[in-house]
């Protein structure tokens, strides 16, 4: 059984200003346990839309979206979010953002506490513990949005281009560290981006979506072993075809 | 060390003048007392060493208290229903559109204006100069808190419901701490409105306070104790202030680095 099922889902946003816009038309999706979809597509697409229907926190205008088979009708712990601004309560210490999820189910400070240090390792923020959100850098308040999200220990966790805002070099850390923590923990992942390198660095399954109204131009799985090596040609034929997937969207724009 | 001179120049050079001014004898002395003879006044109201306040001597700390507990209990009861009322309107339309209104047709009627109803409802005492300051510290507050849990960032909220909190987690949790700085600066409002309407209040409707002292001189021409009584109010207004911007501070502290020290 797939982990998130949607089904004939269509969005469509009412707007003052232009009317009626389709932002999804008709998208059917399985993604299966322990997968680690990413969803690539241009500004725009409806890709979050997207993201935000998985997560409970939009409705989808028609269609069904279920996670274990169950209708998803409000957003919840079982399914972590990592956003594409970290997020954090600024008025929360580092530990007590990350176990703040802990603190809503009513459990100690303590054993909070106890939980929360071995998330704090995983993401290298050992010694920042008690440091608020406005003292830390924007690399490191992300780390602290996905130990948040996995310390819920969701089966599903949803990222909403979280490496968006991030300098090239950190960036490319988090994305090694994000597929070390996903080959230890199996989780199901799906990572929404823009960028075909990230993409095809990240996901063992890459939706390609077409220009609004969204639609899933092509799924297809990606089991280039890792370290994946982005200059490699194996690599390179992947991203070829992605960009031409994505170059016929766009003449197709142009020429109605 | 040059800042430290700077700061004192001017002070220095006003009270010296007006000081010069009062004794030349220009105006009357009754009318326009000297910085030392307000001095003296207050010290004497203060300890009580020379009677000069004659039934006021050594009284001050009694005043004072009788002021300060007036200003405690009006802003302590605006804070809460302020708060409570700001986060009622502010997260829910029902509330919103059911108080909204109300609220704010009472708001730009003087505070002052309810002294007559004051008077007759509650008599000559603490209540109707309570109901005074609370009516002038609460609409800051309301204001203030709806301003706050309106503008309290929508992915926050996000967040929370993500992690699983219920509706009454998110008021507690996500929407009041997020709404913090606002309330405070609401606080900070009330705080000195809370001051101006004690005095006004004492000066009509009640028999003790700094106020009552301050009005009760004017008719005896004690234009000395009338200034002792404004300075006493300054004074006692700021420390005031000092507290609540402790609290904030310590409250605030997370934002500390961005905001009370920030700057440099």
């Amino acid at each position: 059984m797939a982990s998130i099922e949607l089904r004939n889902i269509s969005k469509i946003f009412t707007d003052p200003k232009r009317g009626e816009l389709l932002t999804l038309d008709n998208i059917s999706l399985d993604i299966e346990v322990n997968d680690f979809l990413c969803l690539l597509g241009p500004s725009g697409c409806g890709k979050s839309t997207l993201l935000n229907i998985v997560a409970g926190f939009e409705q989808p205008t028609s269609g069904t979206a279920l996670v274990d088979g169950i209708p998803i009708e409000r957003p919840g712990s079982d399914r972590g979010v990592v956003f594409q601004h970290p997020t954090l309560m600024p008025w929360l210490d580092v530990i007590e953002n990350i176990s703040l999820s802990l603190r809503l189910r009513g459990m100690s400070r303590s054993e909070r506490h106890e939980r929360a240090k071995e998330f704090i390792d995983l993401v290298g923020l050992k010694g920042f513990e008690h440091h608020f959100p406005s003292e830390l850098s924007g690399g490191m308040n992300q780390r602290v949005g996905i130990a948040r999200a996995l310390l819920m220990n969701p089966r599903v966790i949803l990222m909403d281009e979280p490496f968006a805002a991030l300098d090239a070099q950190t960036k490319l850390e988090m994305q090694e560290e994000l597929v070390a923590i996903w080959e230890r923990r199996r989780c199901t992942i799906v990572f929404v981006t823009h960028s075909v390198d990230e993409a095809l660095v990240l996901g063992n399954r890459i939706a390609v979506m077409t220009r609004r109204p969204g639609r899933i131009r092509e799924i297809f799985d990606f089991d280039l072993p890792r370290q994946r090596d982005i200059t490699s040609p194996l690599f390179n034929d992947a991203k070829r075809h992605v960009l031409s997937l994505i170059r016929e969207e766009s003449t197709k724009v142009v020429s109605p | 060390m040059k800042t430290r001179i700077e700061r004192f120049i001017v002070p220095v050079v006003v009270l010296l003048g007006w000081e010069l001014f009062s004794r030349s004898g220009y105006l009357p002395k009754a009318l326009l007392p000297a910085p030392s003879s307000v001095v003296h006044a207050l010290s004497d109201w203060v300890i009580g060493y020379d009677e000069t306040t004659q039934s006021y001597s050594g009284h001050w700390a009694k005043d004072a208290i009788a002021s300060a507990l007036r200003v405690f209990a009006g802003f302590a009861l605006a804070s809460l229903v302020g708060v409570a009322a700001g986060v009622a309107i502010g997260w829910s339309r029902m509330f919103e559109k059911a108080l909204e209104p109300l609220l704010q047709m009472l708001r730009p009627i003087p505070p002052v204006s309810w002294i007559p109803l004051a008077i007759i409802w509650f008599g000559i005492a603490d209540k109707p100069a309570i109901f005074l300051v609370f009516l002038g510290a609460f609409f800051p507050v309301l204001m203030n808190t709806i301003h706050g849990v309106k503008t309290v960032d929508k992915n926050l909220i996000r967040a929370g419901s993500m992690m699983g909190a219920t509706e009454r987690q998110l008021l507690t949790s996500f929407v009041l701490p997020a709404a913090l700085p606002s309330i405070f600066a609401g606080l900070r409002i009330a705080i000195g409105s809370a001051w101006m309407l004690t005095v006004t209040a004492e000066m009509v409707a009640v028999k003790s306070g700094l106020g009552y002292v301050l009005w009760d001189s004017y008719y005896f021409l004690r234009y000395d104790i009338v200034m002792a009584a404004m300075i006493s109010i300054g004074f006692l207004g700021f420390l005031s202030d000092l507290g609540i911007k402790g609290i904030m501070a310590h409250t605030l502290r997370w934002q500390a680095t961005t905001t009370v020290q920030g700057r440099f």
